[in-house]
């Protein structure tokens, strides 16, 4: 059994939710004042997910460096691993606002596009 | 001299001004020009590589420079006229002066937008002592040096503000390889929106301390350490429980304040609580003709929130270049009182439409429930509960500018509810 306590981002209230379980099952789910933060604060306990973003080499353009980013949040723990991946990556331009950078990254089905100009 | 016409021209390429000129285009204003002294437009859009753009406005989590691209695009498509690499050196009534590498130009505007946002705060604002080496930067200066220019800035980074970009960051370093040793909060609470404290410092256990402040920087040519203390209720350092953190680099996320040297050559009158341009429902300021909208009016803390006000004054600006006699209207002046710091706008004028206005307040204390409350003389006007309020989250309040007929001015409140 673990126990965790997450900080609701849904809204400004910022509820303290105390949860317990194990990996993939909630036990308890205290301190939420609303409906909206179980949903939050579940996905939070059994797998916290974000948006990756970073920014790549590039030659040829008017900045140093490009913006990229994750198409879809991606699992928290593997944000080091997926950084390590795109940091090898050197572009030259033109590039396109959107381009896939990386397809499928650490085959989770997200990928890494463009999102500087 | 190059002499140009324009029926409304926009100075700052950021959101405000992307969405103030859209929008006056949108309002059938004939010819738009937007002037920017970056080599892009979108401001510091460009910079902000994080998700959390768009929430409100598209329904979507874009990065900055999407959300930006997106604004960009219907530049394009409205043909609005953009000069790059331009700043604007003087303002006049009627006309401004602008300089680019192709020499000096003299435009005539009929409405003109300030859109030229904010800049920071740095350590000279806020006196911290000891010795002057490198690596005392602010947050949004290391923002570009990482993100746009691929510098890298420090290895062991102290965080001096719980502001925004301080707290974004500390994230970007860290998933860059840095190791971020603290953030140091002055105040009680925290600078910036909560969700940052979660997704930024929470994530990678990075330490905030609030109620405590950096004390001294060492260093000969490098930052070597700084000093931390805690404060007292008067915010005095408490010297006797300081310590040193070995570092690197401070970086500064202590605030940030409209640019308006531009706005002053025009005699507009400022506030001094928001430090921007005293402005009306339709973002006008005491200068007929001139708008403003963005962070050149007040802080936000969304861009969305600056978009909806481009858009107000793109609008008002597309009108006013097109109507030939000015309406006189009455006005009211809205006066922030007890646990009110500042609310936008600061003047409310009667017109026929008597359409919704939305006014931004900031609090100048937390509260978990409280009562937003508007008065004139005793009678209460207006009322609502809010619960959570906070310093760092501007709160939004919608009223009809006829509450206020008739009245010179009205007083806005928060009181507090145990």
């Amino acid at each position: 059994m673990i126990k965790k306590e997450i900080t609701c981002t849904v809204c400004p209230v910022g509820c303290l939710i105390t949860i317990t379980g194990d990996q993939a099952k909630i036990h308890t789910l205290t301190g939420n004042q609303c409906q909206r933060g179980i949903p939050y604060a579940t996905d939070e306990f059994i797998q916290p997910t974000r948006i990756l973003t970073t920014t790549i080499p590039i030659k040829g353009h008017r900045n140093a460096r490009i913006a990229v980013r994750s198409t879809a949040p991606i699992p928290k723990a593997l944000l080091f691993d997926a950084l390590s991946i795109i940091k090898k990556i050197h572009l030259t331009a033109p590039v396109n606002h959107g381009e896939v950078i990386v397809k499928n990254i650490l085959d989770i089905g997200v990928d890494i596009i463009v999102s500087g100009y | 001299m190059k002499i140009l016409d324009y029926d409304v021209v926009v100075i700052g390429g950021g959101p405000a001004g992307l969405s103030a000129a859209n929008t006056a285009k949108k309002n059938h204003a004939n010819k738009v020009l937007i002037i920017e002294r970056d080599d892009a437009l979108g401001g510091i859009l460009q910079q902000c590589i994080h998700p959390g753009f768009g929430l409100h406005e598209f329904k979507q989590d874009y990065t900055g420079p999407e959300y930006a691209y997106r604004h960009i695009e219907t530049i394009h498509q409205n043909n609005i006229d953009v000069f790059l690499h331009t700043t604007v050196l003087q303002l006049m009534d009627g006309s401004l002066i602008a300089v680019s590498k192709s020499g000096l130009m003299k435009i005539n505007y009929r409405s003109l937008v300030l859109a030229m946002g904010c800049r920071e705060r740095t350590r000279g604002a806020i006196q911290i002592p000891g010795s002057r080496p490198a690596g005392v930067i602010t947050a949004g200066t290391a923002q570009r040096l990482i993100n746009i220019q691929g510098q890298d800035i420090g290895k062991n980074i102290v965080i001096l503000g719980s502001g925004d970009i301080g707290m974004i960051m500390a994230r970007r370093l860290t998933l860059e390889g840095a190791k971020v040793l603290a953030v140091v909060e002055l105040l009680p609470y925290l600078s910036g929106l909560l969700r940052n404290k979660v997704q930024c410092l929470d994530d990678f256990d990075i330490p905030l301390y609030l109620r405590h402040t950096v004390i001294d920087i060492v260093g000969n040519h490098r930052v070597e350490s700084v000093t931390i203390a805690p404060v007292d209720d008067e915010n005095r350092p408490m010297i006797d429980k300081a310590w040193s953190v070995p570092c690197d680099t401070l970086l500064l996320s202590v605030g940030l304040i409209p640019e308006n040297e531009l706005t002053q050559q025009l005699d507009i009158i400022i506030d001094p609580k928001t430090r921007g341009p005293i402005v009306d429902q339709t973002m006008q300021t005491s200068c007929k003709g001139v708008f403003a909208c963005g962070n050149v009016v007040h802080v936000n803390d969304l861009v969305d929130h600056v978009s909806a006000e481009g858009a107000k004054a793109g609008k008002h600006a597309a009108i006013h270049a097109q109507t030939k006699t000015d309406i006189i209207s009455t006005q009211t002046r809205i006066i922030p009182k007890e646990g009110i710091h500042s609310v936008i706008p600061q003047i409310v004028i009667q017109d026929e439409q008597d359409d919704m206005i939305q006014m931004a307040l900031r609090v100048s204390t937390p509260a978990k429930k409280a009562s937003i409350i508007i008065t004139s003389n005793d009678d209460i006007l207006y009322k609502i509960k809010r619960n959570h309020v906070r310093p760092g989250e501007i709160q939004m309040i919608k009223i009809r500018p006829s509450l206020f007929k008739d009245l010179d001015q009205v007083s806005i409140m928060m009181e507090k509810e145990s």
